[in-house]
């Protein structure tokens, strides 16, 4: 009996420890399935998810959306995007006003606004940032009483004792002035620092190369002096030429000729404030071997800061005390109004107190945690789509009948990105600028139905391209002006993709009739370079298989990894390829500069990876870019989208749509593609996420006692053999 | 005893230098440093003077196993294999090439892996070679059949059903549990319930059926045979004698893993979103990051070999009769 009276107290002893934990759960306050502490149940705490840990939070590296998701709400640039306003319009954050340039000559004599842009040879911004800004607090500021830093000349024993930021007790602030800007300017030409802006940078703001230079020169002596690779270089002590601090409040930014898209820069991080003491304090020897670094612990004048930096785990945002204020914005557009957006027009931001972001690799537990009201807003991964989204009769997106149960809400935005399959213009085959070339890859352009891609694999969401600008920024027509005429029809004003029947034509017509070479009479062998790796990725192989062989052409698919793909891409070697770009600002000089002959990346190394290289393209660019936006750049907009349909350099493939839901108790949200800092913006209602949380998240109990009651029903003929073996004589 | 430990540690060595060349090379098959910097550096705006001055600050620009252009010991000293390898074996790991000092993020991962790791591997160990027992008491009736049918169906289940099932089970319909996260300290215990139980029914299936084995193999022998013969109940026999005796393949199983348990898991890591050494691999893998995945591949290996000397001292205690010399 002994073997089966084991097994027996097991089972009791099992059901005494679930019966305990059931106790605890029971009398804890909130629902037993709370990840979160139920002290903050009813605080005014936003929840939100991370799946990529964020590489940078140093503002001169950060070029993400996984980074600005965090640093935009931390650090302040001079500009920021108007919340509610469309188009996208910029306006001040820490600068009292958007600056105006001012044009020189060489010679340094002003000219007028309406000069010919030949003339200008420097353009000037004056910056004045507004009094009274703060940082948050910090030990790199903290003093003691005879005003000397209190941890700017640390031993290694003493920081060998520390752990992270919150270890050094004493933290301050100080104003941030624009010596500060000034200084972070000068850390993007610090090649250490490894800044994505350098390079393009360079070639803009004057001196900015030669600085450079310099910095490396005297990195290069420091390193000689010092086996710490972060070695403090006050950059105060050199000076760039074409940046300047003009007074406590006032710098001055000095470019080459015209370069009207520096002020969409100015409301990147890029541009944010970087006290010295900052610097100098991470920089200190044996700070980095902590992971103690301006890299992982943000210094910033925004409204909040990042008080817990575990991306291992959770990443919390808390309110800036020192927070210098900003108001909800007080206009919108008539939709806004109606949307309730202005609900809170004036208010004193930010509304949350804190915002709590927790490290989620897959995308059920996020789902699930959203139904059950633990995170405040979500996206929809395809596995949840049907759950969550229908289609009506004209195709537009509605949410199912369980989620409007919920109470919960739906935002779509059309995002300011292109994905397009770029033909490798220096390809024998596809490429060339000649009508064979260009009337292949129309042909192919026309065959590759993007209308079917969407709907397939990406549940609906997009838009199929009809250029390469994509939607919301300037220079795009919308409706029929703005339709494709090389690969679309419009049918009552909206495109139709032209017939397979005219892809054929075409391609007979560049020399393939029915797929094959009129000159040897073999089939037309096309080479696609993927570096498709994902759960769909044979699926979407296959379909793109399938595309070309409406035409009679073999698709070669040449999969790979993505670092031989960028090779690939580098070296100028792939035929044809997908990819993608995101805007960095609404301006379509960012989109357009994808196409420029200098930027080509077999050539140059640049993002222009069609290596398209059109004079006439890139004469039109050329004056394009530096226009203000009105109807003359219009004109030379079109110009530009007519050359590049007609040369068809890329298959416009599509622009994706995001959808994202949200709890009826998370207010003021409104896509902005632009801005990345409206966390200021968010507010809840903290009672009634409470109350819904209680009501969504019962625990039900009676299965497992169900199931432990069948556990020992079903050990009782397990006894009763037992008992009868035992008894049972010896044979 | 002491003596032998020592040569096996010694054996050890070539072994994790052998560790560490398959490691190198497997890695820099698939990944250039030009690759590595990239990865670093973003996708956006990546100038080539960039790649070049990101792989001249991490040392990636000297040749990987073999220079060429040095003489004597420096073709091999100055080389990208030596100068990330050697330190190894002083346990220090250094930077990760996101500049994050590498021993201090295992010191901070481990603790969570354990914390899942080491509950598991008690509960489940109980509560099979119960099961193992009973199985193996009613050998030969229709309950060690069906027994044997339901482990068999328990161990062809895929560890990533039992955890999507879990979490839509114990989760999202019975609302017992947090679906998903971690805390330190205290708090941790109600995000570790949910995994540990998964962990646990998923490893019935296979121990079970292992431990029975074993048992099975033991009932067997002669000496079980004296002890009935004896008139010792079948539960005596069982605890006292056949249990005992399992122990051996038992401790072997068990200690080689035990250091292990430090080192992860990749599936259920992920799933739960709890920052373990599993999933710092796996990221590091993804990220291209070699200073991680050379040192945790190291720290895994010299977790193993301690594994296997502790499995042959662990030996010496079950059994008096084996003796390392």
């Amino acid at each position: 009996m002994q073997l089966v009276s084991t097994a027996i107290k097991i089972a009791v002893q099992l059901s005494w420890m679930i019966t305990l934990v059931i106790l605890l759960a029971a009398c804890s306050k909130g629902p037993w399935n709370d990840p979160y502490s139920a002290s903050e149940a009813d605080k005014n705490v936003l929840y939100s998810s991370f799946s990529e840990r964020p590489k940078h939070l140093d503002p001169a590296r950060s070029y993400s959306a996984s980074e600005y998701r965090f640093i935009a709400q931390i650090y302040e640039p001079p500009l920021q995007y108007h919340f509610l306003k469309r188009p996208y319009e910029l306006i001040p954050l820490a600068a009292t006003k958007v600056p105006q340039p001012r044009f020189l000559d060489v010679a340094g004599k002003l000219l007028p606004v309406d000069v010919d842009l030949k003339k200008v040879a420097f353009s000037e911004y004056e910056i004045r940032i507004q009094p009274g800004i703060r940082y948050q607090p910090h030990p790199a500021f903290a003093r003691d009483a005879r005003e000397r830093y209190l941890y700017h000349k640390l031993t290694i024993e003493h920081i060998e004792l520390v752990n992270t930021l919150a270890d050094f007790p004493e933290t301050t602030t100080r104003e941030a002035t624009a010596e500060d800007y000034v200084y972070q300017i000068k850390r993007l030409a610090d090649a250490h620092l490894h800044s994505p802006l350098r390079g393009m940078l360079g070639g803009y703001i004057v001196g900015f190369d030669d600085y450079s230079k310099r910095l490396e020169g005297l990195r290069e002596q420091l390193k000689k002096q010092s086996d710490e690779p972060q070695s403090f270089l006050d950059l105060r002590d050199y000076a760039i030429e074409g940046v300047e601090v003009l007074d406590r409040y006032r710098y001055r930014i000095r470019v080459k000729g015209k370069y009207p898209q520096l002020v969409y820069w100015l409301a990147m991080p890029f541009f944010a404030p970087m006290p010295w003491e900052a610097d100098l304090f991470y920089s200190q020897p044996g700070m980095k071997k902590r992971n103690i670094t301006l890299n992982w612990y943000p210094v910033g004048t925004g409204p909040f800061m990042l008080t817990e930096n575990n991306p291992n785990l959770r990443m919390t945002l808390s309110r800036n005390p020192n927070f210098h204020g900003e108001i909800y914005p007080v206009e919108g557009t008539e939709e806004d109004h109606s949307n309730g957006l202005l609900n809170d027009a004036g208010k004193p931001l930010p509304f949350i107190q804190k915002a709590v972001y927790n490290l989620e690799k897959e995308s059920i537990p996020i789902w699930n945690k959203f139904l059950q009201g633990f995170y405040d807003a979500a996206g929809i991964s395809s596995d949840s789509f049907d759950q969550a989204i229908q289609f009506g009769n004209q195709g537009e997106a509605a949410l199912t009948d369980e989620m409007k149960g919920q109470g919960i809400k739906l935002m779509t935005a059309v995002e300011t990105s292109s994905f397009y399959m770029g033909f490798n213009m220096r390809d024998p085959v596809v490429g060339g600028l000649d009508e064979r070339g260009r009337l292949l890859r129309r042909a192919i352009s026309i065959a590759v139905d993007y209308e079917e891609y969407i709907s397939i694999f990406n549940n609906g969401r997009g838009v199929p391209s009809q250029g390469p600008i994509p939607p919301g920024i300037f220079g795009v027509k919308e409706g029929e002006l703005g339709i494709n005429r090389y690969i679309y029809n419009a049918v009552k004003g909206k495109q139709k993709r032209k017939s397979i029947d005219e892809a054929r034509e075409l391609l007979a017509q560049a020399g393939y009739p029915g797929g094959q070479d009129k000159k040897t009479g073999e089939t037309l062998v096309l080479y696609y370079e993927s570096a498709d790796s994902g759960p769909d990725g044979k699926a979407r192989l296959n379909w793109m298989l399938k595309q070309f062989k409406k035409l009679g052409i073999q698709l070669v698919i040449r999969a790979t990894d993505y670092n031989r793909f960028q090779e690939k891409m580098l070296k100028g070697t792939g035929q044809i390829f997908s990819m993608g770009w995101n805007a960095d600002y609404p301006d379509p000089e960012n989109f357009l500069f994808l196409l420029y002959g200098p930027n080509s990346k077999a050539v140059n190394g640049g993002e222009n990876a069609a290596n398209y290289s059109n004079p006439e393209f890139d004469r039109l660019f050329d004056k394009m870019k530096n226009m203000d936006n009105g109807s003359e750049r219009q004109v030379v907009i079109d110009q530009i989208v007519e050359l590049v349909r007609k040369d068809a350099p890329w298959a416009f493939g599509f622009h994706p749509k995001t959808f994202a839901l949200y709890h009826s108790w998370y207010h003021n949200v409104k896509p902005n593609l632009m801005a990345n800092n409206t966390l200021k913006y968010k507010r809840l209602d903290p009672q009634l996420r409470k109350q819904k949380r209680f009501e969504w998240n019962p625990p039900v109990v009676w299965p497992v006692i169900l199931l432990l009651g069948l556990l020992v029903v079903s050990a009782i003929p397990a006894i009763i053999m037992h008992r009868q073996r035992e008894r049972r004589a010896a044979k | 005893m002491i003596a032998y430990i020592i040569r096996r540690a010694l054996y050890g060595i070539p072994i994790l230098i052998g560790v560490n060349v398959i490691t190198f090379v497997l890695f820099f098959v698939v990944n250039s440093p030009e690759d590595m910097a990239r990865m670093h550096l973003g996708m956006k705006r990546v100038t080539p003077e960039a790649i070049q001055k990101w792989k001249q600050e991490h040392n990636y620009d000297k040749p990987l196993l073999y220079n060429e252009s040095a003489t004597g010991f420096d073709r091999v000293l100055n080389t990208i294999f030596f100068e990330k390898s050697v330190k190894l074996f002083q346990f220090e790991f250094g930077s990760s090439d996101s500049g994050r000092d590498i021993g201090y993020d295992i010191s901070q991962r481990m603790w969570p892996s354990l914390a899942i790791a080491l509950p598991t591997l008690i509960v489940g160990l109980a509560i099979n070679i119960t099961f193992a027992l009973l199985i193996a008491f009613f050998r030969a009736t229709y309950i060690d059949y069906w027994s044997v049918v339901l482990c068999v169906v328990m161990m062809s289940v895929s560890a990533m059903f039992y955890i999507i099932g879990g979490q839509y089970f114990i989760s999202k319909l019975l609302h017992l549990v947090p679906i998903s996260g971690y805390d330190t300290g205290i708090g941790a215990i109600k995000f570790l319930i949910l995994p540990v139980i998964i962990g646990v029914i998923g490893g019935v299936g296979s121990g079970t059926r292992w431990y029975r084995t074993l048992f099975l193999e033991e009932i067997n022998k002669d000496y079980v045979r004296t002890a009935r013969s004896k008139g010792l109940s079948e539960n005596r026999v069982l605890f006292r004698h056949v249990l005992k005796n399992a122990m051996i393949p038992i401790l072997t199983g068990i200690v080689v893993i035990l250091p292990l348990l430090f080192m992860g898991s990749l599936i259920t890591e992920n799933f739960f979103g709890i920052p373990g050494l599993g999933s710092y691999t796996i990221e590091a893998i993804s990220r291209q990051d070699f200073a991680i995945v050379r040192s945790m591949v190291f720290l895994g290996s010299v977790l193993y070999i301690l594994g296997l000397i502790l499995t042959d001292i662990s030996y010496t205690l079950v059994d008096p009769r084996v003796r390392l010399s």
